[in-house]
């Protein structure tokens, strides 16, 4: 029977990591996710995780150590934030180019300068080319959940891709709540052991990260955006069978009274509850409203997006990081431009908020979707707007 | 020293996406031999054998991509598919009996 308890949501999260059995963590604390690495830390230290746990001196070397050890064919688990996830840039698309997959745990931080600890998606948006897997969550169950998803998807030998978890920093990360564990021999069947087809092994060596001359790296690049591409399937297939196996579902695009609603608001992460919320309150009062809560951010789920909006007169889309000088926040140019070649689309409004932890409340989500309808009306001047910021 | 033969592999140009290991992965080791590794020269080195005197090898011991072998008739030459056109050979010629010559 799977238990439901009371926890912290970065401590449950690196528990997910020991239910799924990692052979080896290597990480460097930063705050939010600080806990998450010390718990592992502690369950290794203290028997309860038979793993390796690498203390490395910055999140350069962590992804490095994780990059080693997944070619080995050992399960590999990190977790970082903001800066971290910004140093460890330039291994991020070894990774996944090495089809490793490597899980790892993102606690979304607003990046530097000036120095801000608090949650916002300017980290995420920042590596979202890096050809990774990328699942957002909107609370800690989802979190402990895609944990274990994500092991099972990334190592599945149709997909051999790396896989982040995005929760947002404070808002879920030190949040306490209730967290229902599966069993450990549930998630045994769940998640089989990493079988990698290739690993390193001196009995059959093989090479990795060799040169790749101009007459190769074309093709090697449509693979790899094909093989993240058809993950897709994979992804459906396992949330499809988590849904079964422990009754809670998950899908790329997730519709909130969306059907039928002439406005629908879009967001990602842990604000997608408060959106849910006011929502509610306003369908109360009689307004055709609905909400759409994007999950899965890469790949990008352009059919599902497509036929949750497809009837929709406005479509308000909210940014949490700035895309300075570019055409808004990035998932609301990539979402108006997956329903550019549509026929029929809604108008496509876009705001920016919540910016370095910056609280947008149901007031604030009641203002953003009144204002977005009212701009698509009266079509404002502005590609994008700034929500909340003074003037 | 003497030159080997080696079975010669298709060139990655004719690899389309679909024939790509793995993460690119090399599945053999020194399977570089099999590739043409010499296609960006400019320059080819050419021996004139009445200068190569007394066939000191030195060619072949500084060809940084050790495809310079020694021929059945003892003078030296470069296999084309991998030299890379540095020059080194013809520069460390002491009887100047090697010319880099334009593609």
């Amino acid at each position: 029977m799977a238990k439901r308890v009371g926890i912290e949501v970065s401590i449950a999260v690196a528990e997910a990591a020991k239910l799924a059995k990692v052979d080896l963590v290597a990480a460097y604390p930063i705050t939010p996710q600080t806990h998450i690495v010390e718990h592992l830390a502690e369950l290794v230290a203290d028997g309860e995780l038979d793993a390796e746990f690498v203390p490395v001196e910055s999140e350069h070397s962590a992804m490095s150590v994780c990059v080693g050890a997944s070619a080995t064919g050992a399960r590999t688990f990190t977790s970082t934030a903001s800066q971290g996830l910004v140093l460890m840039h330039e291994v991020l698309f070894i990774a996944s180019s090495m089809r490793l997959p490597v899980v790892m745990a993102v606690a979304n931080r607003a990046l530097s300068a000036p120095i801000n600890i608090w949650g916002d998606h300017s980290d995420a948006m920042a590596v979202r080319d890096s050809g990774w897997i990328q699942i957002f969550v909107t609370n800690g169950q989802e979190a402990i959940d895609n944990v274990l998803c994500a092991f099972r998807i990334g190592e599945d030998r149709r997909v051999l891709l790396p896989v982040m978890v995005h929760l947002d920093g404070f808002a879920l990360t030190h949040m306490i709540e209730p967290i229902i564990f599966p069993e450990q021999n549930e998630v045994d069947s769940f998640i089989p052991p990493f079988n990698p087809p290739l690993p390193l092994n001196p009995e059959k060596p093989v090479t990795m990260g060799a040169l790749g001359p101009p007459s190769i790296y074309t093709e090697v690049k449509k693979a790899e955006d094909v093989a993240l591409i058809e993950s897709k399937k994979v992804i459906l297939e396992v949330w499809r069978e988590f849904g079964k196996t422990f009754g809670r579902h998950y899908a790329p695009v997730e519709k909130y009274h969306s059907d039928g609603a002439k406005a629908i608001l879009l967001a990602m992460g842990s604000y997608s509850e408060t959106a849910m919320v006011t929502i509610d309150k306003m369908r109360r009062e009689g307004k055709s409203v609905g909400f759409i809560n994007l999950r899965l951010w890469r790949p990008f789920p352009f059919e599902e997006l497509r036929e949750a909006v497809k009837d929709a007169e406005v479509l308000i889309v909210l940014d949490r990081a700035v895309s300075f000088g570019g055409p808004g926040g990035p998932v609301f140019s990539e979402v108006r431009s997956a329903l550019y070649p549509l026929e029929k689309k809604p108008k496509v409004v876009g705001f920016i908020g919540g910016l370095g932890g910056r609280d947008i409340n149901m007031a604030g989500f009641e203002e953003m979707i009144t204002r977005g309808i009212e701009s698509a009306k009266s079509g404002r001047k502005e590609e994008y707007e700034i929500f909340g910021v003074r003037e | 020293m003497t030159k080997k033969t080696i079975e010669k592999k298709k060139a990655p140009e004719e690899l389309t996406w679909k024939d790509v290991e793995l993460g690119c992965y090399l599945t053999e080791p020194g399977s570089a031999t099999r590739f043409r590794t010499g296609d960006w020269k400019t320059r080819r080195p050419v021996w004139d054998k009445s200068k190569c005197n007394p066939k000191c090898a030195l060619c072949y011991t500084y060809c940084p991509e050790g495809c310079v072998a020694k021929e059945p008739d003892g003078y030296f030459e470069a296999d084309l598919y991998y030299c890379k056109g540095c020059g080194i050979c013809a520069a460390e010629c002491p009887r100047k009996a090697i010319t880099m010559v334009e593609e």
